[in-house]
């Protein structure tokens, strides 16, 4: 007997809606098997993970709170990948749209500006990260340099020049020494959407991305024009569409989202600049994207399983006692699986059975 | 169907049908010894028994018994998708059948892959080429062959091969420098090489010019002659009628008959591969030429990759009510100059290619639909559709530029999916469900609908590439009669096509390609097959004084 992937005639839809279910579970069987190799009880272990945070209003707010930026990032990302653009660097690009904005909340620190300082940091955040994608964009459209390495190396520039603006020209003088900026104005900062909760305004911001990114794809000729890129680039040619101006579009795009969850990250659950804004949000998107099939109302479910992953993770560390680490274990397997899971929908395997005889002489 | 076959022979009846017959003489096939001819029916050198090939739910073949005689041509005619290369394959060890055997000299043979094919005599020239570009002949046959031989030997050997065959070919040339003809050449010499009982040869005319495809008849009937069998497959008619001795038509991967060709007419075994009558291809009456509505006025262009084409001062005009059709060897500059009047690539001058009287050479592919234009270009997938898109968006593939598909951005998805249905309607376009994928369609359907979809919009010019190929007949048959119609309603038409019984059929006039240089065009009556075949082989009647003029030169 022989395994044999088979090409199927056209895509399952059922196998479309299912992988991911499918994804998830595999991933808690295999996450589950990892507990009881650290000789934790599976069973709880995966509830302290998965349902606690579920039963816990703190939590729930909590979770969105995460969702927010992962599912922002997770939309620009989609609309890269599908029209085969890799654009790996949103970690970079989220950093710099929190750097940009946040030099407009130094700026006016301690002033009496008004209420037009927060706005515009959110237009200086989208900005800052989309003029920042165009770095790989521009080295991929003039000098066909590989956007993924690029994008990909631009994080860590990100990520070291702000530790620098934190620690040296921007640090609080009254902050003990602390690499932080001073607490930003109520006018810089992103308000709360109850009292006393850490749920804020930008969650509301994440659900319009989401709204707008789904009729853009569905209904527009952009996003005709971004699907058939990805599906066929010769016919994109044929069709008259500009795959160079597409990559900056993309990039423009996907960095602009990623800038602006930066900038709403900083003004608003944080609240100042520091070093440790981002968990790796701009990464876990990466996941949030094909989990959600690259699809926006599919990318708001599955940034909240994300962010239901970093909430259960530290629940798991304070009560289990095991590595905060375990959570980007949990994400790399998840999208393993995702991926894997996605070959089946163009694919099917079957079982075939081979009869080869000895070739006689 | 059957009863059209006058003398079906089935051989499995005949001297050999056990498979338990011992080895006679036919192992000493070899050049100098050559077998008699096939007055008497020796044992099948290869036998297919019940041959069945299933892909999924698919049956590429159903059972399919084929028997091939040394010193014997035999056709194995189809339409494309009938079966013929998964046939093939399977005889040449590339594909396992699902069921089924193959004998060869009566001994049952599970060929588990080209090398035991070829150990065996089995040789095989494909359609699509396996050669390097940047190595020389030579090279590249020693690729091919064992590596115990020393390179000068072989070298050698190819070129004495080459010699006894009349196909003169120079170990040393690089091949990106050769034509197609010549570079089936080699694949055919290196075949040869090894001294094979069974050549198969599938579709070797299609790329050939008629006086090349003469010299590869005459040196087919020589390895007839030394008692080789022969294996050709091909969908051209005539020439199955000319050169074999034996057909086995395949219809829907099943065996329809075995019978003399040269018994059959033309269109008693068309009937049989495609199983109904085929429409003849009326001209509309009473077509009269306008205006030059497409003019390419000294239109030159570099390649865009270094074993491009680089097109030279093409002019031409194309008036409305006017099919013009460009023939030539693939790989002449047609997909260059395909790409240069769709706007995919831009010529160097505004002026260079003009659509409706508006000067279109900088202008896109958009702007160029949008003055009238349209373009059905020569790959269906992945080209002119995208394969595993809907056939409403790929409806929006070439509808968006104007046909109201879009407003203000969004898109009309009704609007698509009445172009779709329209074009099933007036084309009779066969699909599972109102709007599947394109890769689900057959090449026939997905070529009617492509075709359709263009011709809907009603263009003032229309730029086809290869508009039937790999395309069953019917459906070739509806796309060739669309054509004239659309002619006939004032459309000038520009057909890019190899398939000269294509050209000969619906264009007014026919120039030819050759190494990016376009030929004045003839007039259909001028442009008999012999005059298409010289250019086509790059004659001129400037070039051809010319070397009357060197040799007289170097005689001096």
């Amino acid at each position: 007997m022989q395994l044999v992937l088979e090409k199927r005639a056209e895509r399952s839809t059922a196998i479309a809606i299912a992988s991911p279910l499918i994804a998830v579970a595999l991933t808690l069987v295999t996450v589950g098997i990892l507990f009881a190799i650290m000789g934790k009880n599976p069973i709880t272990a995966l509830y302290v993970y998965f349902i606690e945070p579920l039963t816990d209003p703190f939590s729930l707010a909590e979770i969105a709170v995460k969702a927010t930026p992962l599912v922002m990032i997770a939309v620009g990302l989609s609309l890269c990948y599908i029209a085969n653009i890799w654009n790996i660097g949103a970690e970079g690009q989220f950093l710099v749209g929190a750097i940009a904005g946040s030099w407009l909340a130094v700026r006016t620190n301690g002033t009496d500006a008004g209420a037009w300082v927060l706005p515009v940091m959110l237009i200086l955040g989208a900005l800052g990260g989309a003029l920042y994608a165009m770095i790989p964009a521009l080295c991929k459209i003039r000098f066909g340099a590989s956007e993924i390495l690029t994008s990909l190396m631009l994080v860590y520039v990100a990520y070291y020049g702000m530790d620098y603006l934190v620690r040296g020209p921007w640090r609080d003088p009254h902050g003990l020494n602390f690499p932080t900026t001073a607490p930003f104005d109520p006018a810089a900062t992103v308000p709360a959407l109850i009292d006393g909760s850490r749920l804020h305004a930008g969650t509301l911001v994440a659900l319009v991305v989401v709204m707008i990114a789904a009729v853009m794809l569905g209904r527009t000729i952009m996003g005709f024009e971004i699907k058939l890129i990805g599906a066929a680039p010769r016919a994109a040619r044929f069709s008259g569409f500009n795959s160079d101006q597409l990559v900056l579009l993309t990039f423009a795009v996907s960095g602009g989202l990623a800038g602006l969850a930066g900038i709403i990250e900083v003004a608003g659950p944080i609240g100042y600049l520091q070093p440790d804004i981002s968990p790796g949000y701009g990464f876990t998107a990466i996941i949030v994207a094909f989990l959600g099939r690259l699809n926006p109302v599919g990318i708001l479910i599955a940034g909240l399983f994300l962010a239901l992953t970093f909430i259960g993770g530290e629940n798991a560390e304070i009560a289990m006692k095991v590595p905060q680490d375990l959570t980007k274990v949990f994400q790399g397997i998840l999208l393993f699986y995702v991926l894997a899971c996605d070959s089946m929908i163009v694919y099917r395997i079957r079982l075939v059975s081979t009869f080869r005889n000895p070739v006689h002489a | 169907m059957e009863d059209d076959c006058g003398i079906t022979h089935e051989p499995s009846n005949g001297l050999c049908c056990s498979g338990r017959c011992a080895d006679n003489s036919m192992n000493d096939i070899s050049l100098e010894s050559p077998a008699p001819g096939a007055a008497t029916k020796a044992e099948p050198l290869l036998r297919a028994i019940g041959i069945t090939k299933q892909y999924g739910t698919f049956l590429a073949n159903d059972e399919i018994n084929l028997d091939l005689y040394p010193a014997e041509i035999h056709a194995l005619l189809g339409e494309n998708g009938a079966g013929k290369s998964t046939l093939v394959k399977v005889m040449y060890g590339l594909i396992q059948p699902t069921a089924g055997e193959l004998q060869w000299l009566g001994q049952k043979t599970v060929l588990a892959g080209p090398s035991e094919a070829r150990a065996l005599g089995i040789g095989m020239v494909f359609q699509h080429f396996s050669l390097f570009e940047n190595l020389t002949v030579g090279e590249n046959v020693a690729l091919g062959l064992a590596p115990k031989e020393s390179f000068a030997a072989i070298s050698a050997r190819l070129e004495e091969t080459a010699r006894v065959y009349g196909l003169p070919l120079d170990p040393k040339r690089q091949v990106w420098r050769l034509s197609v003809g010549e570079r089936q050449r080699i694949e055919i010499v290196r075949a040869l090489m090894q001294n094979p009982k069974l050549l198969i040869l599938d579709e070797p005319t299609a790329v050939l010019t008629p006086q090349e495809a003469d010299l590869l008849f005459f040196v087919l009937g020589r390895l007839k002659s030394e008692g080789r069998a022969i294996l050709y497959i091909s969908h051209k008619l005539d020439e199955v009628k000319r050169l074999c001795d034996t057909a086995t038509i395949l219809r829907g991967g099943k065996k329809v008959a075995t019978c003399n060709p040269k018994q059959e007419s033309a269109a008693s075994l068309a009937r049989m591969m495609v199983g109904a009558d085929i429409g003849e291809v009326k001209a509309a009456s009473g077509r009269t030429t306008t205006v030059p509505r497409l003019v390419i006025h000294r239109l030159s262009l570099d390649p865009d990759d270094p074993h491009g084409t680089h097109l030279q001062e093409i002019s031409l005009e194309v008036r409305g009510g006017e099919i013009v059709g460009i023939a030539g060897v693939a790989g002449n500059g047609q997909d260059e100059l395909f790409s240069a009047l769709s706007g995919e690539r831009l010529a160097s001058g505004e002026g260079a290619v003009v659509i409706n009287g508006l000067a279109a050479g900088l202008l896109g592919v958009t702007e160029r639909r949008r003055m009238g234009a349209a373009f059905v270009p020569e790959e269906r997938l992945g080209h002119g559709t995208a394969p595993r898109m809907k056939l409403s968006e790929n409806a929006l593939l070439t509808g968006h530029a104007a046909s109201g598909m879009v407003k203000h951005g969004f898109i009309n998805k009704p609007a698509t999916l009445a172009a779709v249905d329209r074009t099933t309607k007036s084309f009779d376009v066969r699909k599972a469900k109102r709007d599947p994928e394109a890769a689900s369609l057959s090449g026939g359907n997905l070529q009617k609908f492509i075709v359709g979809r263009e011709i809907l919009r009603e263009p003032g010019v229309l730029i086809v590439s290869q508009p039937t190929w790999g395309v069953d007949a019917g459906a070739a048959a509806t796309i060739r009669q669309a054509l004239i119609d659309l002619a006939g309603r004032g459309t000038a038409v520009l057909v890019v096509s190899q398939d000269l019984d294509e050209l000969a059929e619906i264009a007014d006039r026919i120039a030819v390609m050759f190494h990016g240089k376009l030929s004045e065009p003839l007039s259909a009556a001028e442009a008999t097959r012999e005059k298409l075949g010289l250019l086509m082989g790059g004659a001129s009647a400037n070039q051809s004084t010319a070397k009357t003029e060197a040799s007289d030169a170097a005689g001096a």
